[in-house]
């Protein structure tokens, strides 16, 4: 009989490439630089994202008409003119959806079409399907709309004043934080706005709904959350969830901003399918996408906290205030965030932290990179350093008095106790590599020689729980097959936007086949493939379908090693998984000829995995729990450069050392470091988000809306992973999260700067430097402190 | 076919188009027409540079010779490619082999999300056709206009910088003089024209020709780099009826240098005269390079930033600082007037019906005489000045024997500060008389607030551009080599 394939013959071919100080573990992949599993078709613009896609026969494009008002009834709506205009084939409002009109992701509060009122400008009010992209466009700024105006809560301060909140608020509690405040030898006081941050992924949102033979609809989306677009879009089509498939294979760019805030375009799309029963691709123009999308979540926080002589904290009150727009979308959750992120690395003692959801009519502020952490962790950042300038000491040996202990001190004000943290050796570590003290010497030197530009340093620390804080969000699926050829098919359920993940867990189900991570076809991630999958975010893309995928293939290796033990009669131990091999007894097969004597011999070499984070818990009702399975750690310090006269200002060097545990993929993380640190350093820089007095957003381009550019990035940029460093959770390797983590690392230039501008008054003022610290707001700095001094 | 179609090779083949709306984007037309999907929409403003493909020209200067340029394909319309070659990154590869522009990204792990990534790509592949071995600070100033926000940009500066001398020679190279002969053959058509869905598009090759065409229709809509007027059609979604480029208009492409002056033609691109106003005037150079991006420079034009009266236009206060001249072309009839007189108000100018700019006049520095330029921005690279401050002193001895001060966004149009001037003219610089000159300003400008900067700010920050130039002068008289700009912070 012919064989079913041609397949390699066993050999002793391996690939022996360098692991970076990680330990070798064979073939497959783990603890390999592996280069992207993208990056050859990614430079030569052979990778194909959603728009890129070949249009289907009959496409049409979306467009949506917004509304031009903060807050207002609509008395009546004209659009006579958008259905005459040329290229439109269809029109749709609320009225024409045949299923549910919210799509709100955990709570209700986001109509997919405005229903008889707006509640921030920019609102999708009605949709059009045209012949192109600018028709489409065109078409609806024909509408006559008119409004009967409301009034429009645009400030934080007046959503407090008013209680006018998208949930309820939130304390959590450690002790008696009043008390403790007040006996304390020092107390100070303090308030900082922290502004929020576009996401600006380079590729916009973008999804294609192709109708189906039976009804049900084909969506192509950019989502991190495929799953939850399959069961929003099958419930405004009011059709069962195996009518919806939605196929993603890659996004240019998530970083937060289609968790939940792609679905809104991939039902659109679909209900103008629907209508016109034909493919409608709805792509947003870089301005619509600025104006019609959520944002990381602006905050206004402000503290009260007692510390002894030597500047440790004895007690403190927290409240975080978060801007989240005009309705709930995952503002819980995130303002929860922010509240566990309070304390950053720090032991904050008696404690009370409140949180309150603020309801504003803009839009709604949804996931971002770190998820409301950062803006948690900016008060306490604050802390440090107003404590430090108080006392008259560098705010780096305040930072450390301050940090959990090991046995002692390392209870949460949400009583999860901290473990294993290595943060002080981190920062030892760290202080010597960058030479800190020596620079911080050099700097005051530099600073008393320069009257118009000055220096700062800072080292900060970041400690983040890793876990989705919703408990049933941490689970993931995977499916993974193995073909006569000895090739393998991987589908999970996260979805890769550029961080890495296929490659990741390609790695990881070649590791356990020993086999070339090349042998390992990643497709798109599907949800007739692998179901109910939880949004790729919380930095647990990897930990979570990483798992699975091992398990799926587990299952597959033990099945074969069953088989094996059965037909040439050995031994479990004398079945051995090695360099493409399978070494039966004295026998050696190639993983393809294995997979073939299997196939005859009728093995099923198909199987699913499964995983759910264990240990995890939170009860809200009284603020206790483990919420996170673990913590991500790491440090940075960074030196810029102001001019005082100007507010202008430049990072020139930043050194990071990052806890990424048993690194599955070395470059990938670094990669994944640099990036989140220019990201958070963007985000409290150059990033300013303004909208006017009418609700508008004025930074509504990339012409006005400043993410980092490459003279940005610092021009003395070294990134370390701490060495030997396994997660002592039983993690995919014993690796760590990395996605979000680092993103905080960017703090050290806000707090670099603040030190820069102190130091135009002798380091005696602390300064208030609310983000993003623009030019402007140095410049103001400066002058504030100046003024100080008089 | 007929002889005056546009006419350009894209890649290596000889493409030519009709019956195609003007109004399209080079982008567009790559996507929608060619289906070539390697290049990216980003934005399609002008601002990321994910669109970014190479335009390759015949060098002006230097006979058989061609010229890469890096353009941003979303803001550049098709009719601007008449006889030029466009290079798009799928063609790069030689076989499976990936391209040096290519290799080295993957090989530094310099695509995450990957949608930046062919942007990149091609102001690399561009930069390294005329730099094999480009230093960090050449590296950053040819990638400044592409964003990314994935990486961080070490590891995509680290490929850039990897020299490129042992690479093979790309098919470009290979097939480098049948490129020149063929676009040297386009260089004879006559004038191309394009119409499409009711809208024209005409490319004059002699001033003859354009002064003719706009007296025909003077409501024609005049276009150079398109780098401005592009956003019209593809933010605003205008139509523009009838577009007449300036790009191949010879008169309009020269430069020129007397004893006293240097003449830059109104239609020539940033990137062809930048290095000869580097070296008269320093800050000049350093200022242009932080106009737009390399993309936008490549396209962009001096007669584009004067002509579109943008009150924050960077180059006409220095301009005006300089008191440079410009040469006003009506049918055949020319004047030449001060770059200050031509700004009216907001978007106004002294610009008659069916006039245009000719070519602007910078005077070559003399002993004695500082340009000091100031650009205040919220990011270094590829953002429009909150404040653009342009300080032009003379000085016999200590004296200040002339002195011009120019701001941009200080007011509706760029302007000259009489007040503040006139408080230093005629005196020694002292930091009194600065802080004087700095109460002056208040009477020259009420700068407004905006998504860029407050009033506030505006006008401290102006106020202590002087202070700045004062300390500037200060600190080169003593001769003492302090850091002062943090732009230039290396």
């Amino acid at each position: 009989m012919r064989s079913l394939i041609d397949v390699k013959k066993a050999s002793s071919n391996t690939d022996e490439s360098v692991v970076n100080g990680q330990k070798n573990v064979g073939l497959g992949g783990v603890g390999r630089s592996k280069k992207h599993e993208s990056a050859d078709k990614q430079v030569a613009g052979e990778a194909i994202y959603v728009d890129d896609r070949p249009s289907l026969r009959g496409e049409l494009h979306a467009a949506v008409g917004q509304s031009t008002h903060a807050h207002a009834n609509i008395l009546s709506m004209d659009l006579t003119a958008v259905k005459s205009a040329p290229g439109v084939i269809s029109v749709i409002t609320v009225e024409d959806v045949p299923g549910h009109t919210d799509i709100g992701p955990v709570f209700p509060g986001d109509p997919v079409l405005a229903i008889g009122k707006v509640e921030f400008v920019g609102q999708p009010i009605f949709a059009v399907a045209a012949t192109s992209f600018d028709l489409a466009r065109k078409a609806v700024k024909l509408a006559k709309i008119e409004y009967q105006a409301l009034e429009a809560v645009l400030t934080v301060k007046d959503a407090l004043a008013k209680q006018n909140f998208v949930r309820p608020p939130f304390t959590m509690k450690r002790g008696d934080s009043d008390k403790a405040i007040s006996a304390a030898e020092h107390q100070l006081s303090g308030e900082i706005t922290v502004g929020g941050q576009e996401h600006m992924y380079l590729e916009g949102q973008v999804s294609t709904a192709e109708p189906t033979e039976d009804g049900g609809m084909n969506i192509f989306s950019s989502s991190q959350h495929p799953s939850e677009v399959q069961k929003l879009v099958a419930e405004v089509l009011d059709i069962p969830l195996n009518k919806v498939l939605v196929d993603m294979r890659r996004m240019g760019g998530g970083f937060g901003g289609k968790e939940t805030q792609a679905a809104p375009w991939a039902c659109i799309a679909a209900l103008l399918a629907n209508e016109t029963k034909r493919p409608v691709k709805f792509k947003l123009a870089r301005m619509d996408d600025m104006i019609m999308t959520g944002k990381r979540h602006p905050f206004e926080n402000n503290y009260t906290v007692g510390f002894d002589s030597n500047g440790q904290i004895k007690g403190i009150n927290i409240e975080v205030n978060g801007n989240c727009g005009y309705s709930p979308d995952l503002s819980d959750a995130i303002v929860d965030r922010a509240m566990f992120h309070s304390d950053n690395a720090y032991f904050l003692d008696q404690a009370s932290v409140t949180g309150n959801r603020c309801k504003l009519n803009t839009v709604s502020h949804t996931a971002y990179r770190g998820f409301g952490g950062p803006q948690g962790m900016m008060t306490i950042e604050m802390v440090m350093d107003d404590i430090a300038r108080h006392l008259g000491k560098d705010p780096l040996d305040i930072r450390k008095i301050n940090l959990y202990g090991d046995e002692d001190r390392n209870e949460t004000h949400y009583h999860q106790t901290v473990e294993h943290n290595n943060l002080s050796e981190i920062i030892e570590s760290l202080e010597d590599s960058s030479d800190y003290q020596t620079r911080r010497l050099a700097i005051t030197e530099f600073n008393a020689n320069n009257a118009i530009l000055k220096k700062g340093i800072a080292l900060t620390p970041v400690k983040f729980g890793i876990s989705f804080t919703v408990q049933h969000l941490n689970q993931a699926g995977a499916l993974v097959h193995v073909y006569t050829d000895g090739t393998i098919h991987l589908s999970h359920g996260g979805s890769e936007m550029g961080q890495g993940l296929n490659t990741k867990v390609a790695q990881i189900v070649a590791e356990e086949f020993q086999v070339d991570v090349d042998t390992v076809a990643c497709s798109a991630a599907r949800t007739d493939k692998v179901p109910n999958s939880s949004p790729t975010a919380a930095s647990s893309g990897t930990d979570l379908n990483g798992k699975a995928a091992e398990a799926a293939a587990k299952t597959i290796k033990q099945r074969l090693i069953d088989f094996a033990c059965e037909k040439y009669q050995v031994d479990e131990e004398q079945v051995k998984f090695e360099n493409n091999n399978i070494h039966v007894g004295e026998q050696i097969f190639s993983f393809a000829e294995f997979s073939q004597i299997a196939y005859m011999g009728r093995v099923s070499l198909s199987s699913t995995g499964f995983y759910k984070t264990p240990k995890i818990h939170f009860d809200r009702a009284t603020g206790k729990g483990r919420p996170f399975f673990y913590y991500a750690t790491g440090a940075c310090v960074s030196e810029v450069i102001i001019d005082t006269l100007t507010g202008e200002y430049k990072t020139l060097r930043t050194d990071i050392l990052q806890d990424v545990g048993h690194s599955i993929n070395p470059a990938i993380d670094i990669g994944q470091i640099e990036g989140a640190f220019v990201q958070g350093m963007g985000w409290l820089t150059t990033e300013e988000l303004v909208w006017n007095e009418q609700g508008r957003l004025l930074s509504n381009n990339p012409a006005t809306y400043k993410i980092p550019a490459i003279n940005d990035a610092p021009e003395d940029f070294r990134v370390a992973l701490v060495p030997d460093a396994p997660n002592r959770e039983h993690t995919i390797y014993n690796s760590k999260a990395v996605g979000e983590p680092p993103f905080m690392l960017g703090m050290a230039v806000w707090s670099a700067l603040k030190d820069a501008i102190a130091s135009v008054n002798d380091y005696k003022t602390s300064p208030i430097l609310d983000t993003p610290a623009t030019p402007e707001r140095v410049l103001f700095a400066v002058e504030a402190v100046k003024a100080a001094t008089k | 076919m007929t002889k005056n179609t546009v006419r350009f090779l894209l890649n290596n083949d000889v493409v030519t188009i009709e019956n195609i709306d003007p109004n399209l984007t080079v982008l567009q037309y790559l996507r929608e027409i060619q289906f070539k999907s390697g290049t990216k929409e980003g934005c399609a403003s002008g601002d990321c540079g994910a669109c970014t493909v190479v335009l390759a020209e015949l060098d002006k200067d230097n006979v058989g010779q061609l010229h890469y340029n890096s353009i941003n394909s979303c803001i550049t319309f098709v009719g601007n490619l008449h006889g030029k070659q466009l290079i798009t990154v799928e063609d790069l590869k030689d076989g499976a082999k990936l391209h040096h522009a290519q290799q080295t990204i993957v090989d530094n792990h310099g695509s995450q999300c990957g949608f930046c990534t062919p942007g990149f790509v091609m102001s690399s592949f561009a930069l390294h056709k005329h730099n094999k071995t480009p230093n960090r600070a050449e590296v950053l100033e040819a990638l400044a206009g592409n964003l990314c926000r994935c990486t961080g940009y070490r590891s995509i500066i680290a490929a850039a910088i990897t020299a490129s001398t042992d690479s093979d020679e790309d098919s470009f190279a290979k097939h480098y003089q049948t490129t020149v002969a063929t676009l040297t053959e386009f260089q004879e058509l006559p004038s191309p024209v394009l119409a499409g869905n009711g809208h024209n598009f005409i490319a004059p090759k002699n001033i003859d020709e354009l002064a003719i065409e706009l007296t025909n229709e003077p409501k024609s809509t005049l276009l150079a780099g398109g780098t401005d007027l592009a956003l019209s059609v593809t933010q605003n979604l205008a139509t523009i009826n009838k577009l007449v480029y300036l790009g191949n208009v010879a008169e309009l492409t020269n430069f020129e240098e007397t004893d006293t002056e240097i003449i830059i033609g109104s239609a020539l691109p940033y990137s062809k005269f930048i290095d000869t106003l580097h070296h008269y005037y320093p800050d000049l150079g350093e200022m242009i390079e932080r106009i737009g991006s390399k993309q936008v420079r490549n396209n962009g034009t001096l007669g584009g930033n004067i002509g579109n009266a943008s009150p924050i236009g960077d180059m006409p206060p220095a301009l005006i600082a300089l008191g440079a001249t410009m040469t006003l072309h009506l049918n055949g009839n020319e004047r030449t007037i001060l770059v200050e007189d031509y700004f009216v108000d907001y978007k106004k100018t002294v610009l008659k019906s069916a006039e245009f700019i000719k070519s602007v006049q910078i005077p070559k520095p003399t002993p004695g005489q500082t340009l000091k330029l100031y650009k205040i921005s919220k990011r270094i690279d590829d953002d429009i000045s909150a404040v653009l401050a342009a300080i032009f002193i003379e000085q016999q001895g200590q004296k200040i024997t002339n002195i011009r001060m120019a701001f941009g966004g200080m007011a509706a149009i760029p302007k000259r500060a009489p007040a503040a001037e006139g408080v230093l003219h005629g005196y020694s610089l002292t930091k009194a008389l600065v802080t004087q000159a700095k109460v002056a300003l208040t009477n020259d400008f009420q700068p407004m607030s905006d998504v860029r900067a407050s009033d506030k700010y505006r006008m401290t920050v102006a106020q202590n551009l002087i202070e700045k130039c004062y300390l500037e002068l200060q600190s080169a008289n003593a001769r003492k080599n302090i850091e002062t700009r943090v732009v230039n912070h290396a």
